[in-house]
This record gives structure tokens, C-alpha cells and sequence, in this order.
């Protein structure tokens, strides 16, 4: 038993404690980023790289190089987003993020990233396809540090089976034959990722571009005839009912059982298809009368948040060059082995090295950003309309028109246009 | 710290010295030093709900009153829009539809785990050999991170590879598109989440068969009642306070669940299984662009709703302590 003299004194300390933490939990959240004048943070999307990894490494050289250290956090990508604005409005902004690119023009519009002419970097050499993800209003607000977008592979034995010859698929019309034909042999045919998120909507634009579509018009006959491929597929069991739900890694690994002559997927699942108990291959997102479909890019940004203390800016812009130098760029591919370099330059660098990415480097120069055609921040909100319809549609609660011709409608009403 | 006359008494031949001599004017200064050492208790507890409770609570109203767009949450001038927010969330196509999930899907898993729960309750009631294992297994669900339990529900009844259609094929049933149809996608969350519901019920329903005396069953045994009117009789209606807390819990737990809905189909497909919960969620995390305020002002409405069922309990106790 305490007695009663010590008890004053005790609950005064608990309650200090308590008072104590509290304060302790907010106050060390102010000084989190922005530290001190040779530490500079860095947050990129790759959990999957941890400390000492070869990724990490190449962050922290480039550091080095700009005679700083650099902290670095790796958030997954969804979360990046949050955390980028969470921090922006507490005034801790990184120094420099790495941020997936439909995500740049949402962070741009809230006056949070410097533009590279701020900055004073060099734009020039990058594609312009690639850039215009970052392009709003006449400002560029980062750079891409490598590129990465969709195409078509297939399982180079069942098609052998089939008979059918994978140069052949030229346009939908010859696409649709070769589903035909490997069904007909007994084989699944294709798999893609109809989920009712993003990466929805990002499987399905080579068809919606592909077709002559414009994301201005969800409604379009043009768009209706691309939503009518994907529901015809599903409807002739050349794909199965599963696409509705699935993510682009359930789709892989879908296609990974051997079972389906065609899974639609991208870049980052180069090192898996070589790995895979079949022979693979690739060719590009075929258009409706032929040619390569426009498919959207992937890929990160490196972008500068605004800082207090502009005096960081050169040091920052240094790090930055350091990552987008036609070296930097190959080196990136190289420690991530899917990336295709943003430059004219940097590809052919990367091209002498691995000659195998070659449709990849073709795929990536006729892709097309998102965010593109000064779209920016009306691109959320259009995407998530497409990919409603398109689940509409392919689960069978509404026509591929009436489907479309809703998504139009509520598009227009989210972006006032 | 109250202390009788008697134990006073006592106390003075123990060697405890600390309550023992009590003079008036040190009484007097101790109690106006009580009135601290209260605050001092409190304070923590006075600070952790202010901070924990009030401010998010705050916060939210606050995000629901104002238009706060990605821009404005930023710089932190969201212009002030009053119940805007409100009337274009309940004026919302998509309104009576999330409505009417949320209810279908509460309804549809409270009814079952509170059934399923009680029957299991009332058969593990008589212990017998390995009981105690059994009854440990069914807790299984709640011990599973929903991570885990959320995807394997999800491959199971997956279309084209899953086993439960696998199973239904080799008797002959066709193929039912559990998840891919709009159909049949709520029944398939509802299954997952009355499963996951089941053990919370059955702890509680099982620790309130506890406390029923067991004569009143040996009476009601002697009068000849045999089991179905003993549970009708004697059970259901005893555990009626237990039964009435465990269905406000369930209810208030349900109406939020976000995680199982959202990793077996994303409140698809075409809208199936979005109710009140995933259509907040989706607004502020689902899509490229956060849209704060009209995520705050379904999750508002979906505290109002619970309150009010919170309400409606206390009322009806109120009125059973009465009679």
C-alpha cells in the first residue's frame, strides 16, 4: 500500500509522463524531414528494395556524389500519394520524391512541386510522350526516370499447338483469329486485369486508344467498340469470367499456370516470363486496323517538393541530375531490369546491353501518358468512371453502350466539363 | 478511501499506520489536495480522449463542412460550402444503392452469426470431450489477419479456378460467377463476413449462457420441459440483455467494415457490394485523387446511423429496467 504522502508526488510524475509523451509524439513529427543541411530525404515507391539493396545503394552514390546523405523511405505506391500530401500540409516535404506519374499532375495542382525550370534542370532531351505526363499548363513538374507500359505476351507452345503464328496478329480482326484458333485446340485463351481500381483502367486504354477513342468522350462509338472487344471476349470464353476481378499480378499469375496463350501485362514481368516453364514471347498491343496501339505509360517521376529553405535547391537538383544522366538512366534500368530510359539516348545505351528489350523500346516510344492532352486532375476522375463501365459491362449488368453512356455522363459531372 | 469506524478500530493494533490518526485541520488540507491528485488521475485519461475521440470527430465534421479538394487540403483553404457536401452525397445516384447494401449486408450477417453464434453458444454449453479444442478452433476466424482470410475467401470462390465452384461442379451445379456477377457478389462477401462474425458471437453468447443458473434448468427439467422448450423458455429469453449488446456490437461493427469487402471485390463489380463504408473508403483512398469532404460526410452519416441504433438499445433497456 502506498501511503498517502507519496501519493501526490506519484500521480503528479504519472500524469507528467503521460503529458510528457504526448507532447513527445507531436513534437517529433515537425522536424521529420527537412533535417539538417547535409541530410536530404528521399522517398521512392520500392518497398521491395530494402536497405542495402543494390537500389538503395544507387540512391545513396548519387547522394555521395552531391556530398550529402540521403535518407530514404520506401512507401508503397497508393500510400505515397497520401503521405506526399499529409506532408506538404504540415510543411515536411521530402526533398525529393519518386512518384508514380498519373500522380504528378495531383501534387503539381496543389503548388507543391517545384517546376523544373525553377529548379533549372534539362528537359530537352526527354521523349516528349513521356514527359507530358508531367506537363500542366505549359509547366513541367519532373522528370521521368525510367518508362515502362503494356504489351502482349504469349505462350510460345500453345500457339506453336495452334498453329497459329504470333507475327500474324497484326490488327483485332487477325487478334480475334488467333483467340479462335487456340480455344478451338483446347486452350484458355487470354487474361488481362478488368479490376475496378486503376490498373483497370490502365489495362483496358490500348483498346479504348487503340480503337481511336478519346478520354474526353467516354461515350464515343469508338469506345463502345473497344469495351465490345473486351465483353465479346469474355462472352465466347476466350477470356475468363475471372478478368472481372482481377489485379495485373493475378492475371500473371494466371498466365504463369501455362494454361493461356496470351496474358496482357507489363515491363516489370520480364525477368518472370524468362523464368517461366514455357517458352514466351511478346509482341505490342495491335490497334483495330492494324498497327501498335498507344498504350499508357508507367513509370516514375522524380520530382522536387517545395522547400522553406530554397537555399536545398542546388544540392537537390544535383541528385537529380545525378538519376538523369543517359547513365544514370541505363543504370536504373539495369538495377531494376524493366525500365526503359526516358532519352533517345539512354534507350539505344540500353539496347546495346540487352537487345531483347527491343519491342519494349518500341512499346514505350508510341505510349502515351495518362494525364496527357492537359488532362491533369480530371484524369482521376474520368479513369475511375472508365473502369466502372468497363466492369459493368463485363460482369453483364449493363451493354457496353449504356455502360458508357453512364460513365460519360458522370464523368462530365465530376470534372464540371 | 473510506474507512468504518470498526476497521479503524482494528487497524489501530495492526502496525498499518497510514489511515490511523487523522487530526481535523490535516483532513481539511488532505482533501483540498484530493481534489488535485483527482485532476492529476484523470488528466492522462482527459488528454488521451481529447486528442484520441474528440479532435478526429472534430476534424471529420470539419472535412464534411468544408470543400476540401486536394489543392485546399494543401494549403489548407478549403472554402467553407456548409451541408453542400451532405445533399450531393444523399442526392448521389449511387445513394439508395450503397444504402440498401449496407443494409442488406448488416442484416444478412447479423441475422446469421447472431443464429449460427447462439447455436453453437448453446452446444458447447454441455462440455464434453474435447469441447474446450473445438471451441478453441471456431476462434480461428478472429485470430486470422483479415489480409489472410479477405484473399483466401477470395480465391475459393474465384470463377473459373476456385474450389468452391469446383465442389459444386462435381455435383453437377454449373458454374457460378461468385464475385464476377452482380448478382451473386453480395451473397459471397455476406458468406465471408458472416464466418468471420461467428466467433465474436459465440464468445459472447457463450459467456452469457454462463451466467445462467443451472437449477433453473434442473427445475425446469423435473417439470418435464424437454430441450427445445428449455431453450425457448428458459435460455433465449434469460440471455436477452447479452444477446441485445452482442447484436449492437455486431450492428455497429458491421456498418464500418471496409477491409474483407475491399479485398474480395473492391465494392464491384458495377457497384454491387459498395455500400456506406467502401463508397467513404473509395473516395478518399480508392481513386488517383483523395476527395476528403465527401468521403467525411458518408462516414458522418454512417456514425449518425449507428448512434441512432445505439440509442434506440439504451431506450429499450432503459424501459426493461423499469418493468
Amino acid at each position: 500500500m502506498i501511503t498517502r504522502k507519496l501519493r501526490v508526488p506519484i500521480a503528479v510524475a504519472v500524469a507528467a509522463v503521460a503529458a510528457g509523451a504526448l507532447a513527445g509524439c507531436a513534437g517529433s513529427s515537425d522536424s521529420g524531414s527537412s533535417g539538417s543541411a547535409d541530410t536530404y530525404t528521399w522517398w521512392d515507391p520500392y518497398p521491395q528494395h530494402e536497405e542495402g539493396s543494390d537500389w538503395a545503394e544507387r540512391v545513396q552514390a548519387c547522394g555521395n556524389e552531391a556530398g550529402v546523405t540521403i535518407e530514404r523511405t520506401a512507401y508503397d505506391t497508393t500510400s505515397l500519394t497520401n503521405q506526399a500530401l499529409l506532408s506538404a500540409q504540415e510543411g515536411t516535404s521530402p526533398d525529393v520524391i519518386l512518384l508514380d506519374n498519373p500522380a504528378v499532375s495531383t501534387l503539381a495542382d496543389t503548388g507543391m512541386l517545384t517546376t523544373t525550370e525553377e529548379l533549372g534542370l534539362d528537359t530537352s532531351p526527354i521523349d516528349k510522350n513521356l514527359l507530358a505526363a508531367g506537363e500542366i499548363d505549359g509547366e513541367t513538374y519532373g522528370i521521368p526516370i525510367g518508362a515502362n507500359t503494356l504489351a502482349l505476351y504469349y505462350n510460345a507452345d500453345i500457339l506453336k499447338d495452334a498453329g497459329v503464328d504470333p507475327a500474324s496478329i497484326t490488327d483485332w480482326a487477325s487478334l480475334d483469329a488467333a483467340l479462335a484458333g487456340v480455344t478451338a485446340a483446347g486452350h484458355k485463351g487470354i487474361t488481362f486485369a478488368g479490376i475496378n481500381t486503376e490498373e483497370g483502367s490502365f489495362q483496358f486504354l490500348p483498346w479504348f486508344w487503340g480503337a481511336g477513342a478519346d478520354l474526353t468522350a467516354l461515350d464515343s462509338p469508338q469506345a463502345v467498340e473497344a469495351l465490345e472487344l473486351w465483353t465479346g471476349w469474355v462472352k465466347k470464353g476466350y477470356a475468363p469470367n475471372s478478368v472481372i476481378g482481377n489485379s495485373q499480378n493475378t492475371t500473371w499469375e494466371e498466365f504463369l499456370t501455362g494454361d493461356f496463350a496470351f496474358a496482357e501485362n507489363g515491363t516489370w514481368q520480364v525477368n518472370s516470363a524468362a523464368g517461366a516453364d514455357f517458352a514466351t514471347g511478346i509482341i505490342e498491343l495491335p490497334a483495330l486496323k492494324g498497327g501498335v496501339a498507344p498504350a499508357p505509360t508507367g513509370g516514375e517521376f522524380i520530382i522536387a517538393p517545395v522547400q522553406k529553405d530554397t537555399s536545398r535547391y542546388d544540392t537537390t537538383k544535383r541528385i537529380i541530375d545525378c538519376m538523369t544522366t543517359a547513365e544514370g538512366f541505363v543504370e536504373t534500368a539495369d538495377t531494376f531490369a524493366y525500365y526503359i530510359p526516358p532519352t533517345s539516348e539512354g534507350q539505344e545505351e540500353l539496347l546495346k546491353e540487352h537487345p531483347e528489350l527491343e519491342t519494349w523500346v518500341s512499346a514505350v516510344q508510341s505510349a502515351k501518358g495518362r494525364t496527357s492532352d492537359n488532362l491533369g486532375t480530371d484524369y482521376p476522375l474520368i479513369s475511375e468512371q472508365l473502369w466502372t463501365a468497363v466492369q459493368s459491362a463485363l460482369s453483364g449488368a449493363a451493354s457496353p453502350q449504356e455502360a458508357l453512356a453512364a460513365a460519360q455522363a458522370a464523368a462530365a459531372e465530376a470534372t464540371g466539363k | 478511501m473510506t474507512v468504518s469506524a470498526t476497521d479503524r478500530a482494528s487497524a489501530m493494533h495492526d502496525d498499518t499506520v497510514a489511515v490511523t490518526v487523522p487530526p481535523e485541520r490535516r483532513r481539511s488540507a488532505l482533501r483540498q489536495g484530493s481534489r488535485w491528485v483527482a485532476f492529476g488521475f484523470a488528466a492522462p485519461l482527459l488528454v488521451y480522449l481529447v486528442a484520441f475521440y474528440a479532435y478526429p470527430l472534430i476534424r471529420s465534421i470539419d472535412l464534411s463542412i468544408h470543400d476540401y479538394n486536394v489543392r485546399a487540403f494543401v494549403q489548407g483553404d478549403a472554402e467553407f460550402v456548409g451541408l453542400q457536401n451532405y445533399i450531393d452525397v444523399v442526392s448521389a445516384p449511387l445513394f439508395g444503392k450503397a444504402l440498401l447494401n449496407t443494409a442488406i449486408f448488416v442484416i444478412g450477417s447479423l441475422v446469421f452469426q447472431y443464429a449460427i453464434g447462439l447455436a453453437l453458444a448453446v452446444f458447447f454449453r454441455n462440455s464434453f470431450r474435447l469441447s474446450g479444442v473445438l471451441r478453441a478452433l471456431f476462434l480461428v476466424p478472429w485470430l486470422l489477419p483479415l489480409i489472410v482470410s479477405g484473399s483466401t475467401w477470395a480465391w475459393m470462390l474465384n470463377s473459373d479456378n476456385g474450389i468452391v465452384n469446383a465442389a459444386l461442379q462435381a455435383f453437377g451445379i454449373g458454374q457460378i460467377n461468385w464475385l464476377t456477377s452482380p448478382d451473386t457478389a453480395m451473397t459471397a462477401v455476406v458468406i465471408a463476413n458472416i464466418w468471420l462474425g461467428i466467433p465474436f458471437n459465440l464468445v459472447i453468447l457463450y459467456a452469457g449462457l454462463q451466467n445462467i443458473p443451472a437449477d433453473v434448468y434442473e427445475a425446469a427439467a423435473l417439470d418435464g420441459a424437454g430441450a427445445w422448450r428449455q431453450f425457448w423458455s428458459i435460455t433465449f429469453p434469460l440471455l436477452r440483455p447479452v444477446s441485445a449488446i452482442t447484436l449492437l456490437l455486431g450492428l455497429v461493427y458491421t456498418l464500418k467494415v471496409v477491409d474483407i469487402i475491399w479485398i474480395m471485390t473492391a465494392g464491384g463489380p458495377a457497384n454491387a457490394t459498395t455500400t456506406l463504408a467502401i463508397w467513404s473508403y473509395r473516395e478518399a483512398f480508392g481513386t488517383g485523387q483523395p476527395d476528403l469532404s465527401p468521403a467525411a460526410a458518408v462516414g458522418n452519416i454512417l456514425i449518425v446511423i449507428a448512434l441512432i441504433f445505439g440509442f434506440l438499445y439504451l431506450r429499450t433497456q432503459r424501459r426493461q429496467e423499469d418493468s
